[in-house]
């Protein structure tokens, strides 16, 4: 029995290792009225917590997961429905829903990591990942000391009408950790053959933090092969950084040394969950990723300064051009939003932090689709 | 991140890494080779459980059978090490460790002490422990805490493959003796490990699990058993937050503390005897440091003052379980209701 007028609330995928997540709390009672993108749950996963938004619209007519709760993907977490439904039809929704849901088998020895990919590019081994089909090509290129993992939230909403690819820098996820050259230039390279690896002429480059400086690189040394650049919270067009941050992270070895700083990241600190820690402090312990930070870093910036200023190739640039920044960004103050050439795009997010492609992952997505 | 593998490949893995890293890392033991001089040395068994199968093909003369004498080789170890190599050396099991421990706490650990610094010895001494394969009161004991009393010794007991192998790489790469002690029933599960080299600094616990109504800090196996206990509390919404030392000297009393500070009730499990082991340690330190924290006596989950039980039935229930840990956790909860 299928009831258009009753949708299903559900336990979201974010990401591909996500098997269940655990309920923290609702954000909406019942019997509010939702629209799309609404706030309505906090919700924690193995790599972090997030806030999940309304993919539907309805009133809630009912909650059926509580706080505390854990979930595979797909279980049901409440109900939407028309206000005219009666609680007799939700009841029977419900009961149908439970009767019908299998929670998705996990294999044995299937792992997240078979879908990954792998490149040499400039003897460098560069893991990446694909998501969707599409006639666009987006690539997703990540921040100092991150990995793919950063775009958890951002490549499966792009990849519903695109071709989208995350990967990871040299000296950064489970790429090459000996760094030769750190320099943007250097990594804008690698992109540049990235596009190329994938068969492509041209792709959309979205980058965040330094990550958006390679990416304004790629486009100044290669215009032809990028349609579009969305830059978010990104070095290479201000001065200022907080140098303290990139140092700590640099040397932190704890998990009590490095959750402070990694609080930094965002607006609201209860995002950094254990494992987000755990994951980072795993990364920051294999042999030779001190070495590969400290290497990138000195390329582009010193002490509360940034090296490189790109920021005056922006007015020339022929192509689409977007700055999405959070107001409340620790890391690279968001005034280096400001006085931009009219060319150039830019949307504040307020009470955001650095992170705003995770803490305002909607919002964010909505921007680099638009 | 990484494929699934077994604790006593991660072990072999952090062995053959290092050993590739490093010329000087050696390998010594009672049949770590496993029949040398036979033929078909390539499929030699590695040890008596097979951790160290495989090394013999690719290292040879690098990884050596020691005669029955742990004196022997200890000493051989040690002096390897004073000298500026960097021998692992198996223990097979830690109960004979009392053949060959002046050596150990009179002749390693004092070294760098006793010359002042001008002497290291980074020796690893890997040991198997612990209780559960009907192995009798010579083979199953759990004798961390005897090396963690003395000081100059580094005392480690990692209680998943992750750790295994990051711990191993650390102690190797260590200027100070190691005592690497692995459960015997650790090393056929299964977990998450990167296949690049990584070290995981002494001192740092590791918070298994987030809770905020009762610490339990366990060691080694026992994370585990701890593990299924919260699993089982959290279905009646206590939820309790695991603090896994990883090694018990040197030991990290912030992570402890503040746990304790969070939760205000503390349960300790420990497979070793009660008395003057790490059960009794920990809870000094918290009754020492976190007194003003606590809402409720703590609570210590060991194996009884006795010898390990050669019968099965008596050993089972030798055997801190997660039961046990449960019974522990509520009785904190239930304090002062």
């Amino acid at each position: 029995m299928s009831n258009t007028a009753i949708t299903a609330i559900t336990m979201p995928k974010w990401g591909l290792s996500m098997v269940e997540g655990k309920v923290i709390e609702w954000l909406v009672e019942e019997n509010t009225t939702i629209a799309v993108g609404d706030e309505i749950m906090d919700i924690e996963t193995e790599k972090i917590a997030n806030t999940f938004e309304a993919l539907d619209s309805g009133v809630l007519k009912r909650k059926v997961a509580e706080p505390d709760q854990s979930l595979p993907i797909g279980a049901l977490l409440g109900v939407l429905a028309e206000s005219n439904i009666s609680d007799e039809d939700i009841d029977t929704f419900i009961e149908d829903f439970q009767a019908n849901y299998s929670p998705p088998e996990i294999l044995e020895g299937e792992e997240s990591e078979t879908s990954y990919e792998w490149v040499e590019i400039d003897d460098y081994r560069i893991r990446y990942l694909r998501m969707g089909e599409g006639r666009r090509n987006i690539i997703l290129i990540h921040g100092f000391g991150g990995d793919l993992d950063r775009w958890l939230f951002t490549q499966g909403p792009l990849s519903a009408n695109a071709s989208v690819y995350s990967l990871d820098l040299p000296g950064h996820g489970q790429s090459t950790k000996a760094i030769r050259d750190g320099s943007i230039a250097a990594m804008a390279n690698i992109v540049t053959k990235f596009i190329d690896h994938i068969g492509v002429d041209h792709a959309h480059l979205v980058g965040h933090s330094l990550g958006g400086a390679i990416a304004l690189q790629t486009t100044i040394s290669d215009p032809d092969k990028v349609d579009a650049l969305s830059l978010i919270a990104t070095a290479g067009i201000g001065v200022e950084i907080n140098g303290s941050y990139i140092s700590g992270f640099v040397q932190a070895e704890s998990r009590r040394e490095i959750k402070p700083l990694l609080q930094q990241l965002v607006g609201d600190p209860s995002l950094i969950n254990r494992n987000l820690i755990d994951d980072i402090l795993k990364y920051k312990r294999l042999d030779g990723v001190t070495e590969a930070l400290e290497t990138i870093a000195t390329k582009f910036m010193d002490r509360d300064q940034q090296t490189i200023d790109l920021r005056n190739h922006l007015a020339s640039l022929s192509i689409p051009v977007h700055v999405i920044w959070g107001s409340a960004d620790q890391i690279i103050p968001a005034s280096h939003a400001k006085n931009l050439p009219g060319n150039v795009n830019v949307d504040v997010l307020e009470g955001f932090g650095h992170l705003v492609q995770v803490e305002a992952a909607g919002e964010v997505n909505k921007l680099l689709q638009s | 991140m990484a494929r699934k593998i077994l604790y006593q490949d991660a072990i072999n893995e952090a062995l053959d890494q290092e050993m590739a890293r490093d010329d000087s890392v050696i390998v010594m033991g009672e049949d770590v080779v496993g029949g040398t001089g036979a033929g078909g040395e390539m499929d030699a068994w590695g040890g008596v459980l097979g951790v160290t199968k495989g090394l013999y093909g690719k290292y040879g003369d690098r990884i050596m059978d020691s005669p029955i004498s742990e004196s022997a080789l200890v000493g051989a170890a040690v002096g390897a090490a004073a000298t500026g190599m960097r021998p692992v050396c198996e223990l097979m099991f830690i109960d004979f460790m009392g053949v060959c421990f002046d050596q150990i706490y009179n002749q390693a650990a004092k070294f760098r002490y006793m010359f002042g610094g001008k002497a290291t010895t980074p020796v690893v001494i890997r040991t198997m422990y612990g209780a559960g394969f009907r192995a009798a009161a010579q083979h199953s004991q759990c004798l961390y805490n005897i090396f963690t009393h003395v000081p100059g010794l580094k005392v480690v007991m990692p209680s998943s493959p992750y750790d295994a192998k990051g711990l191993l790489i650390q102690a190797i790469r260590d200027d100070d003796p190691v005592i690497f002690c692995e459960h015997k029933a650790l090393y056929a599960t299964e977990g998450d490990v990167p296949e690049e080299s990584y070290a995981i600094p002494f001192g740092e616990a590791n918070i298994v699990r987030e809770g905020d109504d009762v610490t339990i800090v366990a060691l080694g196996r026992m994370v585990r058993f701890a593990t299924k206990a919260a699993e089982a509390l959290a279905a009646d919404g206590i939820n309790c937050e695991i603090v896994d030392p990883r090694t018990s000297s040197p030991f990290d009393e912030d992570t402890v503390l503040e746990s304790v500070e969070t939760t205000g009730r503390l349960v300790v499990v420990d497979e070793s005897n009660p008395r003057c082991s790490m059960a009794t340690d920990i809870s000094s330190l918290v009754s020492q440091k976190g007194f003003g924290f606590l809402q409720a006596p703590i609570e210590m989950v060991t194996a009884p003052h006795t010898p390990v039980p050669f019968s099965g039935a008596l050993e089972d229930l030798y055997i801190p379980s997660p039961d046990k840990i449960e019974a522990a956790v509520r009785k904190t909860v239930a304090y002062g209701n």
